[in-house]
């Protein structure tokens, strides 16, 4: 599904503060995969994961989606394919437009936003069934800004809203950092069902290992912008956190 | 009273520009400069044009087309170039004087034996309330399109890039080319403010639009202080304080002349009044 070949990016080329980011990075990740990438901070994990999703241009290397060369394309010409939740749970909403108004967006990623009124009251009912399934109680709320609801409300609607347009890769950039543990369960949760339920390809980065353990099937460890573990799902499986704490020593 | 309904027309007339600016700084969030020129170029072109008996309906889509044209050149300058959104407006608004006076020839261009839209248009006897009819009729319109607009799937995606341009991107549109579209409606729509003051006042000059943004930006904060006081939160109520506010404004500067204020304060007259009103909602929000 997600084929990358030998891309390397620097950020500030050619200044002092140059900063080799990623290192000729292959990666070859199958449809259905879900894979989690942990590593230290700067090692790597975000800057890949934000190639793929187009957040830059890579120096050298190419990338191929879903058989397509995405390599030159922008961000907002790769959302053909793949839909992002970000670390920051304020990124993902428009905070002045209403629940509905972003669910409605989210449901044209693929497609052209046309001069024609979309939020028919079907839409309005199967945003509305959709919401419930969260049990937050914001199916009532549709009308209200999204900028009144809390962090973890809006990163869990971001979460709907990727799924609301036909989706084939869902990139998870630390989900979580952000929240109270009991909504960062929420969303987990709910990721991982959407990804079963509509066999999607997931990409989750995290510092949680705990997260790293219970979720997808395959896991990469980064450090100083090089992949420097791989381990399929039989060998995941096995590990335990402190496993995985003993790759940080 | 004529005095005062002729304030309400002119308040009518640059309401066109004050609903621009609503779209470049409330939709877009882009503090967009560029209004004081293609204002002018508005009224330029049309002064231009009516001498040369160019028909109306011809008069209207060029007027907007080249106040759109401007517009653009602006949110190039800006998305292209990485510009600050201000320099870029001033950039373009320093061309458009060249520019505006090339095109008139001269620096004033009275319009007393020219066609006009006013007095082409005969529904009432009186004049002036005529000339109400008509710009009340224009306006509604453009206030019925945007509102329409802002609704569509497309207006969604406009209000949505000038809210979270991360999140806009994300979801497959390509902000850049809706900050494009966005300045050039805005700029569309101030040029058409040109036109219909122009005619209003029968006579474009090239100086007629230093100093008119602030106008539309007043308007705007003044119609941003209604909506707080009065909770009104659908767009089409906002489009319509926009135009309200606008009104207030002008017979604002009509009281303060009436009541015997040196002309030439008036410009000063204009700050204070736009910084009594943003200095209200502030102190407003901090109790």
């Amino acid at each position: 599904m997600i084929e990358v070949n030998n891309i390397s990016k620097t950020f500030n080329k050619g200044e002092a503060t140059a900063v080799k980011a990623l290192s000729n990075i292959y990666i070859d990740i199958n449809a259905n995969e879900f894979v989690v990438i942990v590593g230290s901070n700067g090692s790597g994990k975000s800057t890949l994961l934000n190639s793929i999703a187009g957040s830059f241009i890579c120096d050298e290397g190419t990338i191929i989606i879903d058989g397509s060369d995405v390599t030159k394309l922008q961000d907002y010409q790769r959302t053909k394919w793949l839909s992002r939740v970000f670390q920051n749970p304020l990124q993902g909403t428009a905070p002045a437009l209403s629940i509905i108004d972003n669910f409605r967006l989210a449901a044209l990623r693929t497609q052209s936003k046309s001069m024609k009124i979309g939020v028919s009251d079907t839409f309005i009912s199967k945003v509305k069934d959709r919401i419930a399934t969260l049990d937050m109680g914001l199916e009532d709320k549709i009308n209200q800004p999204v900028g009144s609801l809390s962090g973890g409300q809006r990163q869990a609607l971001t979460l709907l809203m990727s799924v609301m347009d036909e989706s084939k890769i869902l990139l998870l950039d630390e989900p979580t950092a952000a929240l109270d543990p009991k909504s960062a369960a929420t969303v987990m949760l709910t990721a991982d069902k959407l990804i079963k339920q509509l066999n999607l390809t997931a990409i989750l980065v995290t510092h949680n290992l705990k997260e790293a353990i219970s979720f997808g099937n395959r896991i990469i460890q980064m450090s100083e912008g090089t992949i420097i573990k791989d381990l399929k799902k039989e060998v995941k499986e096995k590990l335990g956190v402190n496993d995985i704490f003993e790759w940080f020593q | 009273m004529d005095f005062y309904i002729t304030a309400i027309i002119l308040g009518l007339c640059l309401s066109a520009m004050s609903l621009g600016i609503f779209m470049s700084m409330k939709i877009f969030n882009i503090p967009d400069i560029t209004t004081d020129g293609s204002y002018t170029l508005g009224a330029v072109v049309t002064a231009v044009m009516l001498t040369k008996q160019v028909p109306i309906y011809i008069i209207i889509p060029t007027v907007m087309l080249v106040g759109a044209v401007a517009g653009c050149i602006t949110a190039l300058i800006h998305t292209k170039f990485k510009v600050d959104a201000l320099l870029a407006g001033i950039l373009t608004m320093t061309a458009l004087y060249s520019f505006n006076l090339t095109i008139l020839g001269r620096s004033n261009q009275p319009l007393i034996d020219t066609k006009n839209i006013f007095s082409s248009i005969h529904i009432l006897s009186n004049l002036i309330y005529n000339s109400l009819f008509i710009v009340v009729g224009i306006i509604a319109l453009i206030v019925a399109v945007i509102a329409f607009i802002l609704k569509t799937d497309f207006g969604i995606a406009m209000r949505a890039t000038g809210n979270n341009a991360a999140m806009v991107r994300a979801l497959g549109v390509n902000d850049n080319k809706m900050k494009i579209f966005g300045l050039a409606v805005a700029n569309g729509l101030t040029a058409f403010a040109g036109f219909l003051v122009a005619q209003n006042q029968f006579y474009a000059d090239i100086n007629m639009g230093i100093g008119i943004v602030i106008t539309g930006l007043g308007s705007v904060l003044i119609a941003d202080a209604l909506k707080q006081l009065f909770k009104i939160n659908s767009l089409a109520g906002q489009l319509i304080l926009v135009v309200l506010s606008s009104i207030i404004f002008q017979l604002v500067l009509a009281v303060t002349l009436s009541i015997g204020v040196n002309p030439n304060l008036l410009k000063l007259v204009t700050a204070v009044f736009v910084l009594t009103i943003v200095a209200i909602t502030k102190f407003r929000k901090a109790i």
